[in-house]
Parts: C-alpha cells; structure tokens; sequence
C-alpha cells in the first residue's frame, strides 16, 4: 500500500468542480504528513482540456478515463473504474467530494471494495499512521471523530471547508489514461432538466441570502434575489418558505435540506428555529434581519438588525451597489 | 408486486443532544421513526395503490423499542413486518448494517427496497446504497419522485442534482432511498392502529439469517466512532435596535471593513 | 387493578391526535377565532382518520372505542383549538342519545349515514329562558298521528348550520317538567327549521355557535329515541357520559398554555436573566402543572367509569368542574407570564384565557356542578 492520497476530482458541465481543488490542497496537505504524493483521477468523456488545473492545485498525478460511456455519471460505471484504480494503485486515503454525485458514488464503491467510508467529512488528522477523520453527527448538533479498520481509508468531504490552494501554474501532473471498464450498467440518466437561468449551488456558495416567513408573501422573495444578485450571492430558503410553497424544495437551507456552510450567511425574515441553525450555523458571518428582538437567529448572528426588513433589505441593497461603486 | 421498506428509529429530531464519556447519552431520549424512512414508506404505500396490488413489507434493525417503528407503519397500512434483533447486531457500522439487512432480503421474495437517504441520527447516508451493491442491484438515490414501469420491470425516478434535477431508469429489483419531497406521508388512522394489536411481528435473529460475529456488531465495525463532543457554541455577536435603515448601513460597512468578506 | 398507564395503542391514538393537531389545526386556529369562520375541511380530515364518532360504534361507522380513548384524543384536539374540541365534543354530545337509546332501525337510518362521511350533529337542550334549570324547557312537541309537531326557540347550539342531524330535547308539556321530556332526532333539511345568527362570543369562536328555531317541524313518531316521559333521563345520561370529554378540553386548553408559558419563561430575559429563573414564576408553573396532572387523572376516572357503564354522576361532575375552573386559572396566569405580549393576539395565551372561561359555563356551570356534588355528599 502506498502513502498516496487520491482525490476523485468530478467535472460537471466540461469544468472541473471547485470542491476538487479544496481536496488536492488538502490531500497535499496529507499527503506530505505521510510522505506520499497526492493523485487526482476524472472520469467523463472529452475531458482532456480540463485537466491542466488539477496539477497547478497540486496534483502530482491525473489518472484519466475519457470515453463515450463515461459522459454520463452512473454509479456502476464510476464506481467499476475507479474500484479497478484503487486495487491497481492502492492509495491509503480516497477522497471524494460530498456532492450529489460524490455521495451517490462513495457508498457504492466503498461497498464493492469492502471498506468504511466517513461520509461529509470537515476534518482529518494524521497520528501514527492513522486517520481521525472528523465529521458533523445529529444535523450538526454533535461532532463525531471516526477512524476505519480497513484501507484504503474512504471520506467524502463537505464542500467549501477546506480553501484551494493559490494554483502555481509551472506546476503540471503527470497524466495517465486508465481503462474505461465499466461493466453493466442497470441505472442510467434518460433526461437532464437544467433549472432554469444560473443559479449558484447553495452547498458551494460563497454568499447565501435567505429568505423565510418574515416575507410574508411569495412574491416578496424578488426583494432577496435583488440582494442576492448584488453580492453574487446564492438565494436560500427556510423550511417556513418551502412548506408554504414559496420556493421549491432545493432551496430549502436547514436540517431536512441542504448543510451550507458559506463564508456569509444572511436571513431575511427566519427566526432560528432549531432546524434551520443546523444547516447554517457553521457559516463563518451570520446576519440576521427580523422585526422580533426575541428571534433565535440573533443568539448565533455576528450582526443582526432587529427591523422590518422590508426596510432593511432595500437599504442594504443601495448600500451594497454604492460600496461596488466605490471599488 | 414485492415492496420493502427499510425503516429505523432515531432521537426526536427536538432533543437537545447529550454527550457523557466521549459518546451520546440516550438515556432520556424519545425515539421517532427516522423522518426519511417516512417518505420511504409513503412512496411504497402509494405503490401498492397505484398498481392495485403488491405487498407492503417493513424490516428493522434494533431492540425492543424497534418494534415501535414497525407498528407504526403497520398502522398506516404496511402488510407485513419483521424484526430483525440480536445483540450481536448492536454497534453495527453502516456497512455491517447493510449486510445483516441482505441477508435478510435473500430470505424473502422483493422487487423494490425502499430506505431513506439518511439517518438523521449520524447522518451517513450509506446503507442503501451498500445494500444495492451487497444485493448486487441497481440503485438511485435521493429520489424525487418515482413511476413504476407498465411492465413492472424497471422504474423511473427523478432527483434533485446541483443545477436541475436528473432522471434516472433503472432495472428492477432496485434499491431507492428517499428524499423529502417525494411525497407527503399519511396519518395512521383510529383503525390502522387498533388493527396492528392483531399482527404478528416475527423476530428474525442473527443465526437465522447467517450473519456470522465477523459480520456484524461493533467488533466488525469497518468504520468505528472514537469520540463524540459538542460544537463550540456560536456566540452572537452585535444586535443593533436603533433605527433600521442606519442598522443598514452600519452592518454593511461592518461587513466590509470588519468582517472584509466583500 | 388501578392501572394508570396507556397501552400501545393509546399512546399511538394519542400521538396521532397530537400530531393531527399540531399540524392542521394550530396552523389554522388564530385565524379561525378571528374570523369565525368554521374550518370544515378539519371536520373532513378528522374523519378520514377516525378522530371523530370515536365511541360510535364500530359496525355503524364509528371508531368503537370507549370515552376513555375519545378523552385521550379530545385533550390534544384542545390543545390544538378549544373551538374545533367543543365542535367535535358537540357532536359527540348528539350521537351518544342514539348510542344509549337507539334502536337498530334508528341506528341504521341516522347514525350509519352520518358516519359514513365527513358529518357533524348538534344537540338542542338550551333555550333563552332555561340554562341550569333544564327541566324549564318550553319547546313543545305536539302529538299529531304518526308525527310530533315541534315548535320552539333553542339558543347557544353549537354546530348549528354545520350539523346534518340535530338531537332535539322538547317536552309534550311544559308543566310536567323533566317528566314531561321526549328526545327528537331531526334532519337539519327538515322544513320548518331556521337559524339565527352566529353569536359574537368572546372565545371559541372557531365553532357556530347560533339559535336554532323549529315552526311546525313535522318529526316523525319513529324519530323519537327512547319513550314519551324517559327523555330527561335520557338527556341526563348523555350529559354524564361526556362529561368526561368536555373536563378533557379544559385540560388540553390549560396544558397547551402552561407549554407555552413555559417556553417563554426560558427565553424571556428581565433584570439579566431569563425569568424561569424567578421563585414567583416557578411556584406558578409548578401550580399549573399541579392542576393538570390532577384534572387529567380525574378525567381518567370519570372516562373509565363511564365506559364500565358505571353511574358516575359524582366523579364526572368534579372532573369537570376542578378541570374547567383549573384551565380558567391556568390560562389567566399564563397570560400574567407573558405580561404585556400576553395581552396581544399576536401571542397564543390570551386565546386559551377567553377559551377557558366558556368551559366554567357550558355543559353545566360549574356551580350545577358543585350541587351536584354536595348532593351526593348529602344523601
């Protein structure tokens, strides 16, 4: 077994996802406390052109399966290729983000390789050849240290916990091309439904606006996205929202939706109920913007704003286009 | 038409978590069925009513009190429910979790598994998936929304994925966890639970379905907890109550100067 | 056997009412006391799920539990909404009359329909001028042939212009007092009958609650539960049969507002701390729950002997009357932890205050009830 770290780096849309360099750095990081060498490995179709990065990041090797069958992502595919790799290369520690995709994979290939998986990983220490892998239990609520008794150690990794690393582009890997074996595949994408105009993935945001009840009326969230829109922001949602039909599922921020953990978080309108905190009270700013001095939210907010936001947000929006002004 | 239903209980998701000695203290805590396992079942129960036929099967892991989670779906309606209980099986890791739950598949006749994406208690998010691969099926996971084919040979489901949802044809058997959204899921009724006192709830234990030591229990645990704590607590910082539009203002430059995040 | 713990139907019957109540009617309830207006659609997902004509019994359409389990679901609906309990209550209090003293043809005819869908019935006994002294009643059914001709003002009937049956007490002569009491099941789409408007009332305003006024209403003579002359009885054992359920609102009302108190005792902060931490509003708390447990228990007691077909015109009567003036209690002091957000609508307490006050009233005064009481004693 080597003291390799190798980071399954996921490409969507014909660019690498961000979360792969955040896992190269860390990897890296790793990887050098073992003295071994952090690897990265795509799997798609036409992918050549995008794999410079990977290497400026930090990566010593990409291992590439570029064929036709691997345009789509399925679980049996991916997971064929990349078992037959690990076996092959035998790294000591497979990284893999934590995304629809990533979370999909993981378990899957764990299971073919009969190995433990820590899933949503945020934290990994070295001590004496073993991995403490940290990582969020109870919605947040606890946090657990695990290790696995078998190898390669297998982590899926939380988005945006770990910084890229600044790209050095005199920096290239190595690049090999590994076989496309993917065996039978039995769940296959038919039809992909793009949402509509861009929308930045609230799990990878770097800026989260929130809106919940305080809106009052669907129509009101228009004053969020406005906001939003000023500082590149990605929009969210309360559960409040959601159940009452406002906004749809896969905006919802909180226990039963998504786990963000942007550096600035703000809510409109939310409360802090309990639920909610668990998907966002690890963002680095919190502020918080509610008519009711006694809301929760002002417990966890770095700046909070008791007001109406419907006067609030629209000072925050001018304030916030004149700073772009200014430069 | 064969459906399972994978459930498990889980703390009430309103309990405030208690660490003791490095781990989770249970021993006031109030045990709900995991909310995902819900929208499982739902999905099977609207199965079974979309096709006009099938059986509705429940399987648990867990002690005693697992019979709860059972009765409860036996209330809103599930046909069937088997209690899979050993203390060789307490501690299991997700994978040894998996295995035991194959091993009692192979004993009954299935089409469709139905888990839910998560345990909101450690929140892995493995155990289906790893079933379909022990069961060596075909899975989709975090479904949005689910047609069974005509044919009954393979299913359509829709899920959520960063920037739109996918939809995904797979073979049957298949595995599928749920995600919320799916589906809303009924209420028991005053009957449904007055006729479970009826049922017969057979406890399958872990030689009957030949799961070895090695295979299951903490010792065969892949991945293992060392240690549990609590988060720091976030402490808040400053409140501004004076006037809202300069509150505005003034958490804007904060954002900028202090903070420097824009 | 005293045995005071539930068996794991109970505890599941329960949670689902609680769970029904949490999720439909709190939803809804502020609105419903503001406006008024009867939220039917509750009466339509009660059904579906069995909540309501919970002791109807089972081969009519009904749940075929006892009052027993009807106290355990009617406490987490008034939790929820006294209004929509009282309604529920209601029409309870209208079924039980044909569960005492139908017979099958009647129990076929009017309880199997009524059951089979979302329906609601009222009971008819108050009039403008007979309250406590019920046996006053002045609504005359005349015997005319095959028919009774019925004639008279009822006043405060709850479910009225939602009941599709009306379980009406009238008398063949006012004179003759209780021994006078015949009990009538009309149809609501009888002609002849008329509603008055929906009263303004300080609290349980999710219920109608209106007057309901009979000219020359034709009820046929196979219409009557029981004979001529039994029907005071008859009122009076239905009276005591539910009793049990309506000294069960009281202690839904009075134990969602001790919860309420309690979670705003914990976050309000006054004088650097949270205001839980004060012995004034500790020994007020430690007093409601006090009260609750012991109303609860009562409630018990009253259920179980009624479901033993056991008399218990006593333990009904201090069920209700300890439990009713409790909540009023429990719900005043409750608005007194809230203070100044206690008084406003936009908090929950001042709700369950104007509530509370109409279970002190209704179904017997708690004075009836204190007579009642001292009778027994008495004897």
């Amino acid at each position: 077994m080597s003291n390799n770290v190798l980071v399954v780096a996921e490409a969507q849309d014909g660019a690498l996802k961000k979360i792969g360099f955040e896992l190269i750095g860390e990897g890296k990081r790793i990887a050098d406390k073992m003295g071994g060498l952090v690897e990265a490995v795509v799997l798609g179709h036409d992918v050549a052109d995008i794999l410079g990065p990977l290497g400026h990041h930090g990566a010593e090797k990409v291992y590439v399966a570029d064929d036709p069958v691997l345009a789509n992502y399925t679980a049996e595919g991916y997971g064929s290729v990349l078992a037959r790799l690990i076996k092959e290369t035998e790294p000591t520690l497979v990284l893999i983000g934590a995304t629809t995709q990533g979370k999909d994979l993981a378990p899957r290939l764990a299971a073919r390789l009969a190995v433990g998986l820590a899933s949503d990983c945020t934290g990994f220490e070295v001590q004496d050849g073993e991995f403490y892998i940290t990582r969020p239990i109870y919605a947040g609520k606890a946090i657990a240290t695990v290790t696995q008794a078998t190898r390669p150690y297998m982590a899926t990794v939380r988005p945006n916990i770990f910084a890229p690393p600044e790209p050095d582009t005199s920096h290239d890997a190595a690049v090999e091309n590994i076989p496309a074996d993917i065996g039978d595949i039995r769940a296959n994408v038919v039809d992909m439904m793009k949402e509509a105009g861009e929308r930045i993935e609230l799990t990878e945001a770097r800026i989260i606006v929130s809106g919940g009840r305080g809106l009052k009326a669907p129509e009101n969230f228009t004053l969020i996205e406005e906001l939003a829109e000023v500082l590149g922001a990605a929009v969210g949602a309360s559960r409040a929202a959601v159940d009452a039909g406002w906004k749809e599922h896969s905006y919802q921020v909180g226990q039963t939706g998504k786990v963000v953990t942007p550096t600035l978080y703000i809510a409109c309108g939310i409360s802090g109920a309990i639920q909610h905190l668990a998907g966002m009270k690890t963002s680095k700013y919190i502020v918080a913007v509610n008519k009711d001095p006694d809301a929760p939210i002002f417990k966890v907010a770095d700046y909070g704003i008791v007001g109406d936001l419907f006067k609030v947000v629209p000072v925050l929006i001018e304030e916030f286009k004149k700073m772009k002004a200014e430069g | 038409m064969n459906i399972v239903i994978c459930v498990k209980q889980v703390p009430d998701t309103e309990t405030k978590i208690k660490v003791k000695d490095g781990q989770v203290d249970h021993t006031e805590t109030k045990y709900v069925v995991n909310p995902y396992d819900e929208y499982a079942l739902e999905e099977g129960l609207r199965i079974k009513e979309r096709l006009e036929e099938g059986k509705l099967t429940l399987m648990t892991i867990g002690p005693e009190r697992a019979k709860d989670a059972l009765k409860s779906g036996l209330a809103v309606g599930a046909d069937e429910a088997i209690h899979l209980v050993d203390e060789a099986f307490e501690g299991s890791d997700p994978y040894s979790t998996a295995l035991i739950l194959s091993k009692a598949l192979e004993k009954i006749d299935y089409d469709i598994v139905c888990c839910g994406k998560q345990g909101v208690d450690e929140d892995h998010a493995q155990v289906g998936i790893i079933l379909a691969e022990l069961l060596d099926v075909p899975h989709v996971s975090v479904v949005t929304k689910l047609e069974i084919a005509e044919d009954r040979k393979s299913i359509v489901a829709h899920r959520e994925v960063e920037g739109g949802h996918e939809v995904v044809e797979a073979t049957l058997p298949a595995i599928i966890t749920a995600q919320k959204g799916l589906n809303e899921p009924r209420y028991a009724s005053i009957k449904g639970i007055m006729a479970v006192k009826k049922k017969v709830i057979p406890e399958w234990n872990a030689e009957e379905i030949g799961v070895d030591k090695d295979m299951a229990g903490l010792g065969a645990a892949k991945m293992k907890f060392t240690e549990v704590t609590l988060p720091p607590e976030r402490v808040g910082g400053n409140v501004f109550d004076d006037d809202p539009v300069q509150d505005a203002v003034k958490v804007a430059h904060l954002l900028r100067d202090e903070a420097k995040v824009l | 056997m005293f045995n005071p713990s539930l068996s794991h139907e109970q505890k599941a019957l329960r949670e689902l009412a609680r769970q029904f109540a949490q999720n439909e009617i709190v939803p809804i309830a502020a609105e419903a006391d503001r406006s008024g207006e009867y939220p039917w659609e509750l009466v339509e997902k009660a059904h579906a799920i069995g909540l309501i004509n919970v002791t109807v019994p089972d081969e009519y359409g009904g749940g075929g539990l006892g009052h027993f389990e009807d106290c355990l679901v009617v406490e987490e609906i008034a939790a929820g909404c006294a209004g929509i309990a009282s309604s529920f209550v209601t029409s309870s209090l209208g079924l039980t009359p044909l569960n005492i003293a139908a017979t099958p043809e009647q129990m076929e005819r009017f309880m199997k329909p009524l059951c089979a869908e979302p329906a609601l019935a009222a009971f008819c006994l108050t009039e403008p001028g007979a309250g406590s002294d019920a046996a006053s009643i002045r609504t005359i059914a005349r015997r005319d042939g095959d028919f009774y001709i019925l004639n008279g003002t009822k006043r405060f009937i709850t479910n009225a212009g939602q009941a599709s049956l009306y379980t009406v007490a009238a008398t063949l002569d006012p004179t003759l007092r209780h021994r006078g009491f015949v009990v009538l099941l009309v149809p609501a789409d009888a002609a002849g009958i008329s509603l008055g408007k929906e009263e303004d009332k300080m609290g349980q305003r999710a219920a109608s609650t209106r007057e309901v006024v009979f000219e020359d209403v034709r009820v046929p003579v196979e219409s009557r539960l029981g004979g001529e002359g039994a029907g005071f009885h008859l009122v009076m054992e239905t009276l005591d049969k539910l009793r049990a359920e309506v000294a069960a609102m009281a202690v839904g009302v009075a134990r969602a507002a001790m919860e309420a108190a309690v979670k705003y005792a914990k976050e309000r902060e006054q004088f650097g701390q949270p205001i839980a931490s004060f012995q004034g509003i500790q020994f007020k708390l430690a007093d409601m729950a006090i009260k609750i447990e012991a109303s609860r228990l009562l409630v018990w007691q009253a259920a179980w002997m009624a479901d033993e077909d056991l008399r218990n015109g006593y333990e009904s009567a201090i069920a209700k009357c300890f439990a009713a003036d409790s909540a009023m209690q429990i719900t005043t002091d409750a608005v007194q932890i809230f203070g100044g957000y206690g008084y406003i609508k936009e908090y929950p307490v001042e709700k369950y205050m104007r509530d509370a006050k109409l279970l002190q009233i209704y179904e017997g005064t708690s004075e009836i009830q204190r007579l009642v009481i001292s009778r027994w004693l008495l004897k």
